[in-house]
């Protein structure tokens, strides 16, 4: 399988404000690095999954793999053809081929136009279906997300969390892409609406090879629909590789910090010891050597020194850990 | 019809009805929800989506759209908040009543810092000056699991991850020590391990401060960790109440059962998962019977004319004719 | 609910303002410009209700025919600092950058000096009349509109409905003008409304000054004017059409004051 999408070695970093006192006692702007370094890839019919902590950048991530955000560094490939040099039809064509789901459903719906509209736009713009048909479409899309055809003459504002989020599935869906980076695209769902959509999803992509990034903190449907996962940790990657093996035997302790703290349907109350403890990481300063060494049980007093790279350290998929091959 | 409880101390809900008046005629939202929290308990509700959550919520700490028509009786402390006006309404939600939107970006204002949103309910609720409330809001972003809290607090909505907005939007209804807190999906955009440190922070202030908590969620595992009873909602009713245990070892109701299954991990890895099947009901036109009849395995003749009465043994109540087919 | 009297009350006042206005030969008693010698500097009588001026013209007729001139004046001197200063303010709120930056420094100085002298002078470069009031209002009264819309143009900017739209592969044109002027305009024509008020008080003064309606073209800040020498034995003269000034400005407030209210509720 070769990657339809690729990001190589991508870096961002967001520069933050200053207060009048700060900048008087010259004390240099802070910097938020979202990404460091990332290299991710995705083939036709293949579901990659991204976890990792909240803010660790993998929304950033998504933004750069749709071009909404220039990356500072590293290169993004869709097909074999650099991203960043497209432009024009070209532009175009990706934009159609490369569709997100946006995590905040609410925000990435205009307000003042109705759902039918919304997703005709999308229609129109890249000539999906004839003009005559457009309804017609409009309508089967909003079915295949178990939302009633009414809901076409309706604004944002009268769905339900989750509806409004099938409501950006299906816009994304609209335009027959060939790639979908979709970001927490079922976290408002109950579980049972969530199983439609993610059989969807897993339909589309055995019929039609769909290549699907899936961000989610939902570990469970992780280890259910993925393929491949990338662990994340304080923008770096910290481990990736088949999902199940990396669930069975995690190697990165972040990993197993996860997995082990996925709340359990046997009923009690929380109980028992924080998954991860210690001090809180902060993109704004990453801790030396391996970020995640401050909070890391089995660290090392040369973690706080040298950054593991993320190599296959004697096992089968890469993994950014010096004691990886111990465990 | 359910437990009768202290009603002075907590939250008791009744006979709750939404409509929503469109031009498509009337949307009936909410269709006679009953709920109680008393201080110190975690009540869980769950549901369907667009089964209603958000709006009994929204309607208890009186924030619906113009369009909507609320009945029923919303008792606080033994105070019938329905009746309030505006004006009466605005010292207990915020100070009394802290809330949890589903939605962080539409209910943080995208032209303020962060920290100022936080120091706005301070300033309102609260007699600190501005040093406290200063220290006030970093020891909230650090108990929300937001690290560099001075330079996060100049930050604004868009400069955050979708998680770190729902922690934020956290703090500021934790700012000033609510009694009964309404959170609605609070975790759907955390990691595990935050959303563990975010859970337990809120188990401590209930049993530091008696808070009442009533957690809007999907997760099931979320609910079977922290919830000491659950409701469970589908199309405006609540259809099945009870202690969390009870409830997910021996389901009362068909749609609860069907719920259980649908949990992914369930069946082994890419296999297809097993949705309920069927449409989601209509609330255009409620149906007289059981609204989950059409989709229901163990459904008779008689759920789809008449409506299943609930009810109430021990510590449990439901609406389910077909119980015992379960 | 509360919103609901005010606005009312302004759209109410507006509206017979607009039938005046297209209809005058309805309300006025009398050809506005038809001498009545034998009553000249009348006093309100039944006859004419507001009195005359000093050629016996009937001061109501006048007052009602004149309604023309000044919605004229409302509209064009709140239309073109609307598009204008829309226009800008949408795309230097799009782009930002060095535009944004010369914006700033010129509304600075535009805001600097008084409106209405700075109207004045404009208007005494070009001349009097009222093509070129329209030229210096909207020389001068852009820079509101454009702060206004580039303000919330940069907030919707930063919505993840305008990042969606770009995902889509839409064209900077149709998410400037489809998407994000729709969700930014609503300020914007709130204060146009009230600015109507502001226009008609304008135009009236610059007609006192003689700078704006030329005669015969009658506006009621001339209709004043006319009545300026008899106001301490015919104060009717100049009252009637004052009256009709404060009465247009109250509809316009009012009417925009409610339609900020009625939209902020439905958000
Ligand atoms: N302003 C409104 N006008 C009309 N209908 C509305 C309005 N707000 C909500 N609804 C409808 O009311 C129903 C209940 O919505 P609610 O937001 O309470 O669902 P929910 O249970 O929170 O679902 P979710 O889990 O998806 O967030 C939905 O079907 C929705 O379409
Ligand atoms: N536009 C921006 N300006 C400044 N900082 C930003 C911006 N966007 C993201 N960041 C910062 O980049 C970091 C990563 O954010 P990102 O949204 O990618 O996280 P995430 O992994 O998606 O988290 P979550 O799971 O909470 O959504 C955060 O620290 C955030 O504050
Ligand atoms: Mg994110
Ligand atoms: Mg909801």
């Amino acid at each position: 399988m070769s990657a339809l999408l690729s990001a190589s070695n991508l870096t961002r970093r967001f520069p933050g404000n200053r207060g009048l006192l700060d900048m008087l006692a010259r004390k240099p702007r802070p910097v938020v690095h979202a990404l460091s370094d990332v290299s991710i890839d995705v083939s036709a019919g293949e579901t990659l999954g991204i976890v990792g902590e909240s803010g660790c950048g993998k929304s950033t991530l998504a933004r750069c793999l749709v071009r909404l955000i220039e990356p500072d560094e590293g290169n993004i490939s869709f097909d074999g053809a650099d991203v960043g040099s497209l432009e024009g039809p070209a532009r175009r064509k990706f934009n159609r081929a490369v569709q997100m789901v946006f995590q905040d459903p609410y925000a990435s719906l205009n307000p003042r136009m109705t759902v039918g509209s919304t997703l005709a736009e999308a229609l129109r713009v890249h000539e999906i279906v004839p003009a005559a048909e457009i309804n017609a479409r409009v309508a089967s899309l909003l079915d295949l997300v178990q939302l009633p055809a009414t809901a076409a003459t309706r604004y944002p504002h009268e769905f339900s969390g989750g509806q409004r989020q099938r409501i950006g599935i299906a816009r994304a869906l609209a335009v027959e892409p060939r790639v979908i980076i979709a970001d927490e695209p079922v976290s408002a769902l109950d579980v049972s609406v969530q199983a439609q959509i993610v059989n969807l999803f897993m339909e589309l992509q055995e019929r039609l090879g769909l290549a699907l990034v899936f961000i989610t903190h939902d570990l469970r449907l992780v280890r259910h629909m993925t393929h491949r996962v990338a662990v994340m940790y304080l923008g770096r990657v910290v481990e990736i590789g088949p999902v199940e093996d990396i669930f069975t035997a995690p190697r990165h302790p972040y990993t197993r910090a996860l997995i082990s703290a996925v709340p359990q349907l046997t009923p009690g109350l929380l109980r028992g010891e924080p998954a991860v403890r210690g001090e809180l990481p902060s993109p704004l300063s990453p801790p030396s050597g391996c970020a995640f060494h401050p909070r890391c049980p089995i660290a090392l007093p040369q973690c706080a020194a040298e950054r593991p790279a993320l190599d296959a350290r004697g096992g089968t998929w890469p993994v950014a850990c010096l004691r990886a091959d111990e465990a | 019809m359910m437990a009768s409880r202290d009603d002075s101390t907590g939250l008791t809900v009744r006979e709750l009805r939404v409509v929503f008046d469109t031009s498509r005629g009337p949307i009936f939202a909410v269709d006679g929800v009953a709920l109680d929290v008393a201080p110190g308990e975690v009540m869980g509700l769950v549901g369907e989506s667009g089964s209603g959550k958000s709006v009994s919520l929204r309607a208890v700490a009186r924030l619906l759209h113009a369009n909507a028509r609320v009945t029923g009786s919303v008792r606080w402390r033994g105070q019938e908040l329905l009746s309030l006006s505006d004006d009466q309404m605005l010292p207990i939600r915020g100070a009394q009543i802290g809330i949890i939107f589903q939605e962080p970006m539409a209910a943080l204002n995208p032209v303020l810092p962060i920290g100022l949103q936080i120091e706005e309910s301070l300033i309102a609720h609260t007699t600190m000056d501005k040093a406290q409330r200063q220290a006030r809001a970093l020891q909230l972003l650090d108990q929300v699991g937001i690290a560099s809290g001075a330079t996060r607090l100049a930050q604004f909505p868009h400069e955050f991850s979708g998680g770190m907005r729902q922690r934020a939007m956290i703090a500021i209804a934790l700012a000033a020590s609510p009694a009964l807190l309404l959170a609605d999906e609070p975790t759907t955009a955390l990691d595990v391990t935050i959303q563990d440190q975010i859970l337990r922070l809120l188990l401590r202030l209930k049993d530091e401060l008696g808070m009442a908590l009533l957690l809007v969620t999907h997760d099931l595992g979320v609910v079977a960790e922290t919830c000491t009873r659950v409701a469970v909602m589908y199309a405006g009713r609540v259809c099945e109440t009870g202690p969390t245990a009870d409830v997910f070892a021996n389901p009362h109701h068909a749609y609860t059962a069907a719920l259980l299954r649908a949990m992914p991990g369930s069946g082994p890895a890419q296999a297809k998962l097993i949705p309920i099947p069927g449409m989601a009901p209509r609330l255009d036109a409620p149906s007289p019977g059981c609204a989950f009849a059409p989709r229901c395995t163990v459904s008779e003749p008689l759920c789809t004319t008449t409506r299943p009465p609930f009810v109430q043994e021990a510590t449990r109540s439901s609406a389910c004719y077909g119980r015992a087919r379960l | 609910m509360r919103a609901k009297i005010p606005l009312a009350i302004g759209m109410a006042l507006l509206l017979l303002m607009l039938v005046c206005a297209a209809v005058p030969s309805w309300f006025a008693p009398y050809d506005p410009l038809e001498f009545d010698f034998a009553a000249l500097l009348a006093a309100p009588s039944p006859e004419h209700l507001f009195g005359t001026d000093q050629f016996g013209r009937d001061m109501l007729s006048r007052t009602i025919y004149s309604a023309r001139i000044d919605l004229q004046i409302a509209v064009f001197a709140m239309g073109g600092p609307l598009l204008i200063g829309s226009l800008i303010g949408l795309l230097v709120g799009w782009y930002g950058g060095w535009a944004d930056a010369v914006f700033g420094r010129l509304a600075d100085v535009v805001v600097t000096f008084p409106f209405l002298v700075l109207v004045i002078a404009i208007v005494a470069i070009l001349g009097p009349g009222l093509i070129n009031m329209y030229i210096a209002v909207a020389c001068v009264g852009w820079v509101v509109y454009a702060r206004l819309m580039r303000g919330e143009v940069r907030v919707q900017k930063a919505a993840d409905y305008v990042a969606a739209g770009r995902v889509l592969g839409y064209s900077t044109g149709r998410i400037l003008f489809r998407h994000v002027l729709p969700n930014a305009v609503r300020p914007v024509l709130v204060y146009a409304v009230t600015d109507m008020a502001l226009a008609i008080l304008l135009g009236s003064s610059l007609g006192y000054l003689g700078l704006g309606a030329q005669p015969p073209e009658a506006e009621w800040g001339a209709l004043i004017a006319d009545g300026r020498n008899f106001f301490t034995t015919a104060p009717w003269v100049s009252l009637t059409p004052g009256v009709a000034i404060v009465l247009a400005g109250l509809g316009f407030s009012l009417a925009g004051d409610g339609l900020a209210a009625l939209l902020d509720v439905k958000r």
